[in-house]
């Protein structure tokens, strides 16, 4: 069966002056119909540019080379009306920061009703019901009377539910959901990722979610794609992953996450050093400085994701020898 | 709105009371006076016609006259041109200043802000570097310098369009002042209009609005037009301003019946009234102007709605 969303070779790069930076590499990744994948890494791995990459979203310095198929059908450079009918209405995308993410000239209403009219053909008044019922299923209290407010006027948590109406408006195959929760404090952060839970449910939408917080794909995903600098380091199922880590550097996220039991007086394990600079491509493993279990070899070879699709594997020369 | 409207006018009267106390004052301390002629006046006219216009009367009672004069909205008469109260003359200028004026701010805003969406759309191509290298040329070139070169080449060497004169403002004579008055606000006006374009381009608002499927278009028009031209209305009081007060010297250079000429004459005549009244006209106009830029500035982004109370 055709995978919903496969991305094959995507490399994205950045001119930036006379530099040329990387943000990714070589990335391959598959999303199945329904489930829910959680890209993981830290800030500048990749995560969001990929997307965006395969959205045809990105900055106007960006090149883009590879592959990106929606239902088997290549989406990447596409032109602008063959993106237009997939994007928002079979391919959704949820920002981080709702507030500069809605455009604040304009009432939550009116910015809900334009994809209504747009995707669905409905007109003002059908649009605007829909646009009702969206702020209603997403919960916002007093859905009526928020139609007619500007999004400065309404709280983080407000927004961000605003961001997932719009983004479920047109109950799209894929949601992609780019730290959703970053913006906002831990009790909204629940409410926000049990509400992208049950729209799942009712929808049966897909859903990438792309956060640095492991806990919080944990909570979500069926299926995690850790990132490091561009590539993807190690994939599996949550499950998988989070009990039998086979990168370094996913167990050494994993040794860093507090817990209740954590004792505060003690500081909590970090990864020691930083993520390479995107302007070099490093030879061989792009962890290889950090990791407390380098070889030689890491420096000179590049270790591949192996494992055949769906399997938990690990781009590191420890598993795949 | 109305509350903020109110208060500002409120605040309006002192600064029209400073303007016209700075005016009589400079006025009077320029050398000269309004019946110095070539050949000198008998003392005994000269003493009739001053205390005539009460210039006989201490500076201060003089100022303190003349203030109590414009409070009841009268300007007084024209020291030069007799006959004629301030107010009339005015009124003859002001209509030929008017249109001249906003025609030339109609062509500023609507070209201008054309021009600047286009290059911004444009960005970094042909369009776009020509646009800006012509706007920074028209923003560089006084209208003074502009307005000759204009009617020198149209109007002597290709013999297009009139030289100078209004003509009842016929479009003919219309065009070169029009132009000459417009061509630095229109650059400034390109230039703003582009920068906020550019800015707001680049905002997370308008990839929202792309990730939505919105076509380039409606994108532009819905999302991107309103917060891009907020640069453009914060600048519409000083653009006003600066045509109000280019045309005082196009005017001159056009020989065009409009306000400019009168108080230009008036100025170099000492015509103490008519120069003042001007003064305080053209200084309403400008706060009245201002205003209203003040409150489309409300009109086009809801947060600035807020704060004006």
């Amino acid at each position: 069966m055709t995978p919903l969303l496969e991305i094959r070779d995507l490399t994205v790069r950045f001119d930036v002056g006379d530099a040329e930076l990387t943000a990714v590499r070589e990335l391959s990744l598959v999303v199945a119909e329904g489930e829910c994948l959680g890209v993981v890494g830290e800030s500048g791995a990749g995560k969001s540019q990929t997307f965006l990459a395969a959205l045809g979203l990105l900055a106007e310095n960006a090149r883009v080379e590879g592959s990106v198929r929606y239902r088997g059908r290549e989406i990447l450079n596409a032109p602008r009306r063959e993106l237009d009918t997939l994007r928002g209405r079979r391919i959704a995308m949820v920002f981080q920061d709702p507030l500069s993410g809605l455009t604040s000239t304009l009432r939550i209403g009116r910015q809900l009703e334009e994809s209504a009219r747009r995707h669905l053909g409905m007109n003002a008044r059908q649009a605007r019901e829909k646009a009702l019922e969206m702020l209603q299923t997403v919960r916002l209290p007093d859905p009526k009377h928020c139609l007619d407010l500007y999004p400065f006027e309404l709280s983080g948590g407000m927004r961000q539910r605003v961001m997932i109406a719009l983004g479920m408006i047109c109950r799209p195959d894929l949601l992609i959901a780019d730290e959703p929760t970053t913006a906002l404090d831990v009790t909204i952060q629940a409410q926000i990722l049990g509400l992208l839970a049950e729209l799942r449910r009712l929808a049966n939408t897909s859903v990438v979610l792309i956060t640095h917080d492991l806990a919080v794909a944990a909570g979500l995903c069926d299926r995690i794609l850790i990132m490091y600098s561009g590539r993807p380091v190690e994939s599996g199922t949550t499950r998988e992953v989070f009990n039998a880590p086979k990168h370094p550097y996913t167990a050494g996220l994993l040794a860093s996450l507090p817990s209740l039991a954590t004792d505060p007086a003690t500081d909590l394990p970090a990864i020691p050093g930083q993520p390479p600079d995107a302007l070099v491509t490093p030879r061989g493993c792009a962890f290889a400085e950090r990791c407390e279990h380098v070889m030689d070899r890491c420096f000179a070879e590049r270790p591949l994701l192996g494992g055949t699709r769906g399997r938990h594997a690990a781009a590191c020369h420890l598993v795949s020898p | 709105m109305l509350a903020f409207t109110l208060r500002r006018l409120a605040v309006a009267i002192p600064t029209l009371l400073a303007i016209a106390t700075a005016s009589f004052f400079l006025m009077r301390a320029a050398p000269g006076g309004p019946f110095d002629t070539e050949a000198d006046l008998d003392p005994e006219v000269l003493e009739n016609l001053y205390r005539a216009y009460g210039l006989d009367q201490p500076l201060l009672e003089q100022y303190r006259i003349y203030l109590a004069n414009v409070l009841q909205g009268d300007f007084g008469p024209s020291l030069v041109y007799e006959d004629f109260n301030v107010t009339e003359l005015i009124a003859i200028g002001l209509p030929v200043s008017a249109r001249l004026g906003v025609t030339a701010m109609l062509v500023a805003l609507l070209l201008g802000a054309t021009c600047g969406i286009v290059a911004a759309l444009r960005h970094n191509r042909l369009f776009d570097h020509a646009t800006m290298t012509m706007a920074m040329t028209g923003i560089a070139i006084p209208s003074f310098v502009t307005a000759p070169i204009l009617a020198l080449f149209f109007g002597l060497y290709l013999k297009l369009l009139p030289v100078a004169g209004w003509n009842d403002g016929a479009a003919a004579n219309m065009v070169l002042p029009v132009i000459a008055l417009a061509l630095p606000q229109l650059a400034i006006i390109a230039r703003l209009m582009r920068g906020g374009m550019l800015e707001v381009l680049r905002a997370n608002f308008v990839r929202t609005a792309r990730a939505k499927g919105l076509p380039e278009r409606q994108v532009v028009i819905n999302h991107v037009l309103q917060s891009a031209a907020v640069p453009l209305v914060g600048y519409l009081g000083p653009a006003l301003a600066g045509i109000m007060t280019g045309s005082l010297v196009i005017e001159l250079i056009f020989d065009l019946p409009g306000v400019g000429r009168y108080f230009i004459q008036g100025a170099l005549n000492r015509d103490y009234p008519l120069v003042m009244g001007i003064v305080i006209v053209y200084g309403t106009l400008i706060i009245l102007l201002n205003l209203m830029s003040d409150l489309a500035y409300a009109a086009l982004d809801p947060r600035v709605r807020r704060t004006y109370r």
